[in-house]
């Protein structure tokens, strides 16, 4: 187990190594548009810093507040619908870049929280409030709300064909080890 | 408040960011490239006008970019005043913000292989049911 854990941070350590090579290659090839790329990635690293704050301050809380035993209670007594609009709303007031979220989702999931409700938590961070204002400016606001309503339709459909789909492969993965 | 739970649910935390760090940070470098790299006159170029073709190259462009969701507006806007059918920019739009090829190292590391590949087909094909669903009640209620 703890040799699986040791093997998986080592191939995240590769994927950022080999990104970097990119970055060598571009160096070597073109010095103008490796610039550019390193001032955009300044500019969205500055911006990333202060969610990664919050998400790290969100995740000491809900490592606090939120322990399995909490999510058992709650996965038990809670009606389905309470679930899913939590995951509707969690996932609209959500901000900052999806990859963002992925450390604490998987946390949350070791505590509980099922595959159809991170996904469909994951597809209503696609409805941004904020933006709403500017996306009528371009768009209709009448195509801003159907595309709205609609997406929060899209992201309870997601959630529970991904549910569907894990709670079958779990089954399926029961029934072999039996 | 207990103070050694406290000192546990930080510790936790910090521990769970650092094993995620080199994936943030490789996913960061990885938009950055792209969103450097990729002019926006690009997206204008793809589009067949084709009404059938082009929700799913709508589609296929958003799910391969990254970035702000600002960015797409702008872009779905010019696609829009282009003549780009509103079925290939709303594909496109959505699929921006719903689909991450970009980040699917991330999420399959993070959340596992088969939950992302999965949440990542099920939102590209979406994005093309949810803008046949928008125009189509677009089109009842105008």
């Amino acid at each position: 187990m703890m040799k699986e854990k040791l093997k998986d941070i080592n191939k995240a350590w590769y994927f950022l190594m080999i990104v970097l090579l990119g970055y060598i290659i571009l160096f070597c090839v073109n010095k103008e548009s490796f610039f550019l790329t390193i001032d955009t990635f300044i500019s969205i690293l500055t911006k990333i810093i202060p969610i990664f704050i919050l998400v790290f301050v969100l995740m000491a809380i809900t490592n606090y507040f939120i322990t399995p035993k909490f999510i058992s209670k709650h996965i038990e007594t809670d009606k389905g619908i309470k679930k899913w609009v939590f995951a509707v709303v969690g996932g609209i007031l959500s901000t900052g870049p999806i990859y963002m979220w992925y450390p604490l989702l998987a946390d949350l999931r070791e505590k509980g929280l099922s595959n159809g409700l991170i996904a469909c938590f994951l597809y209503n961070r696609a409805v941004k409030i904020p933006l709403i204002p500017l996306m009528i400016i371009y768009f209709k606001w009448q195509l801003v709300i159907v595309l709205t309503f609609v997406m929060i339709l899209a992201s309870l459909i997601q959630g529970f064909l991904i549910n569907k789909f894990t709670r079958e492969e779990k089954q399926n993965e029961n029934s072999n080890s039996i | 408040m207990d103070i050694i739970r406290i000192k546990e649910s930080i510790r936790k935390s910090a521990r769970a960011l650092y094993r995620s760090l080199p994936l943030i940070l490789g996913t960061i470098l990885l938009v950055s490239l792209m969103l450097a790299l990729i002019p926006k006159s690009f997206y204008l170029k793809i589009f067949t006008n084709n009404q059938i073709l082009d929700p799913l190259i709508g589609s296929f462009i958003g799910s391969v970019s990254a970035g702000n969701p600002l960015v797409s507006y702008i872009i779905g806007g010019e696609l829009l005043k282009q003549g780009i059918s509103l079925l290939a920019v709303i594909s496109f739009i959505v699929a921006w913000v719903t689909v991450g090829i970009i980040q699917l190292p991330a999420e399959s590391f993070m959340l596992g292989k088969k939950f992302a590949i999965i949440r990542n087909i099920s939102a590209f094909i979406l994005a093309i049911l949810v803008a046949v669903a928008t125009v189509l009640i677009l089109g009842v209620f105008s």
